[in-house]
């Protein structure tokens, strides 16, 4: 309490407090309001009249139809929550294992990262909305590289190859699943990874040498120094990493939920609806990130 | 790795016999690491380069070798007719400039916006940083779809505290159809993905040393010099990370322009309805999407995505090594 009296360091918070004003301005008019609005806007229909609008209260009448009406909300629900769980640790872990490769030194290296980061243009609003509609231009690129057909099969081949190698090994046939779904939809995950490779590397960048000098001298091997150098000092871009990679998977514009929420408010014109819709869907995404991380939160090493 | 290469190489350990085997042990698991390690980066960029290639040669052919099986990758009869047509029905210098105009500047806002915030979050202590800083974060948690209604209302009746409706007695004012949402948001670190530039400008801006700074001070700089002087240049790498990543971001967004500038004919939207006016051209009136083979509706609006994606690459090519450099030197720890 005696150093706010200090009239250097109150400068200072001042001086603090300008410089991010635009951003109180924006949180509260931009932000603040409108999410508040949308809690009103879902217990309320809402109808647009010549000079303004009007809610009419229904109370949880929308939440209801949400639940218990609407023919897909819960199926669209509880497919963008599966979907996202099978993804994530597809891409945490591939973004982890490119961004060790491309911090390694080798020949080529800066044209190797310059190509890894391109899917975050290649795959930015617009184009991936018309990749995923563009099912027949897909279809003829594969028909074009010649792979059609022997290419199908041939993938088809190395999944059931790989399958009966997992199936002799007695793991769950979930897990098997699992792991084949993901060595066929790698071209997806490598798409989807771009900035999570770019926080890593940069995270990995950041280690002092010091450390892996320290870690060599008293004969640790290639190992342990990465259990007990890189992976502690990396744990806690890994939080960042899972998180941004939740919300980006939640809010992306291929997710079916978002494609629901913007049809019922702007093709339907049920705005309270929609409205109720996505507060659900938001809550649902909150306590997921809520479990991630106090899961990890406990795990992450923090160096100060 | 370098280290244990020494350790090995030192003429009275590695002039036994049993360590010579472990050196050469050695050497072969490493190159064999090497070879590996080869294989895996060229085959991701297979990978992600494979379409774009694919791409780029099936635009230059012909409707004839686009049927034509045993025509793959090299096109028989090249032609930019294509490109031509593409060019022609999106009246491509029109909505190219309306997305050049608006991309630069919402941009422009959020580099200087998210420079200031960011700044403000490194450098000064006051109370109540943490929780700031937490809503920054916050925001970005939040789907933009949530509050995408209330915002949509907000700009259609726009007013400060009540201001306009006292005087004019109307119901706020329209601010629909103009760039102004834009502006406004973007001005105010609320616009696309704001909460991540910020994050990156304060991460980065951790990292500069504070000596920089106090020499500045003990020059008899104020803070306001401190800043504009030494501060925003040595910035300029993240500055430069986050306009590129803005541009990207708006030159493809659909989201923001459809909810709040539905008449600007921008370039994602022409690419959209690329096929229906193509086909309305050659058909005349009775022109609909059915009416064209959808091999080449398909061509063409993969003709039209090389052409926005274009002006993305030549930006990307110029700036990736500026780029990656300084993502990596933004170390972004915290």
């Amino acid at each position: 309490m005696k150093r706010a009296l200090d009239p250097s360091v109150r400068r200072r918070a001042i001086w603090g407090y300008a410089f991010i004003s635009p951003f109180i301005v924006g949180i509260t008019v931009f932000f603040a309001i409108p999410f508040v609005q949308s809690i009103i806007f879902s217990v309320n229909e809402l109808q647009v009249t010549q000079d303004g609008y009007e809610l009419i209260p229904i109370g949880l009448a929308n939440y209801h139809r949400a639940f218990f009406i609407h023919p897909q909300y819960n199926r669209v629900l509880l497919d963008s929550v599966l979907q996202m769980l099978t993804e994530l640790p597809l891409i945490v872990i591939f973004s982890f294992l490119a961004a060790s490769l491309l911090n390694q030194s080798f020949r080529g290296r800066t044209v190797a990262r310059a190509i890894f980061f391109v899917p975050v243009i290649l795959t930015s609003g617009v184009l991936l909305q018309l990749q995923t509609q563009d099912l027949l231009m897909n279809a003829l690129l594969s028909a074009q590289a010649g792979m059609s057909a022997d290419a199908a099969r041939e993938g088809i081949m190395i999944g059931r190859d790989l399958a009966m190698l997992l199936d002799a090994s007695r793991l769950d046939p979930r897990f098997v699943n699992y792991v084949i779904s993901a060595v066929t939809d790698i071209n997806q995950t490598v798409n989807r990874t771009g900035v999570q490779i770019l926080i890593f590397l940069a995270g990995l960048q950041s280690i002092s040498p010091s450390l892996y000098e320290a870690a060599t001298i008293d004969g640790a091997t290639g190992w342990e120094v990465f259990w007990k150098v890189t992976f502690p000092m990396i744990s806690p871009l890994v939080l960042v990493n899972v998180i941004y990679s939740v919300v980006d998977i939640f809010v992306r514009y291929d997710n079916p939920m978002m494609i629901l929420v913007r049809d019922v408010a702007f093709a339907q014109n049920n705005y309270g609806l929609s409205a109720a819709f996505s507060w659900v869907y938001f809550l649902a995404v909150l306590i997921i990130l809520g479990i991630i991380a106090s899961a990890f939160s406990r795990r992450v090493f923090y160096q100060t | 790795m370098a280290m244990t290469d020494t350790i090995f190489a030192h003429p009275s350990i590695a002039h036994t016999r049993v360590d010579r085997r472990r050196l050469l042990f050695h050497r072969v698991g490493k190159s064999a690491y090497s070879v590996l390690r080869g294989v895996i980066v060229i085959g991701i960029c297979f990978l992600i380069l494979h379409p774009v290639v694919s791409r780029i040669m099936i635009s230059f052919m012909t409707e004839q070798d686009l049927f034509d099986q045993t025509v793959i990758y090299i096109p028989r009869q090249f032609t930019l007719e294509n490109y031509a047509t593409v060019w022609r029905a999106m009246n491509f210098a029109v909505p190219f400039f309306n997305s050049l105009r608006l991309t630069l500047l919402v941009s422009l806002f959020q580099v200087v916006a998210c420079a200031l915030i960011g700044y403000g979050f490194a450098r000064f202590d006051f109370p109540g940083k943490r929780i700031w800083f937490g809503l920054v974060i916050f925001t970005l948690i939040v789907p933009p779809q949530t509050i995408m209604i209330p915002l949509f209302l907000h700009f259609r009746f726009f007013d400060v505290l009540g201001l306009f409706r006292l005087v004019s007695g109307q119901r706020g004012i329209n601010l629909l159809d103009s760039i102004w949402p834009f502006v406004l948001m973007s001005a105010t670190g609320m616009g696309m993905k704001s909460g991540l530039y910020i994050y990156i400008v304060r991460q980065f801006y951790r990292s500069v040393p504070r000596e920089l700074e106090e020499a500045a001070y003990i020059d008899g700089a104020g803070v306001l010099k401190t800043f504009t002087m030494v501060m925003l240049p040595s910035g300029v790498p993240a500055f430069v990370t986050i306009f590129l990543f803005s541009f990207v971001w708006q030159w493809t967004d659909t989201f923001y322009s459809n909810l709040f500038l539905r008449n600007l004919l921008t370039l994602p939207r022409a690419l959209n309805s690329l096929p229906l006016v193509i086909s309305q051209q050659m058909y005349g009136e009775i022109g609909t999407l059915a009416t064209m083979p959808p091999a080449m509706a398909s061509m063409y609006t993969n003709v039209g995505s090389l052409m926005l994606v274009a002006p993305l690459v030549i930006l990307y090519v110029v700036f990736q090594r500026y780029f990656v450099e300084s993502v990596e030197r933004s170390g972004m720890v915290g």
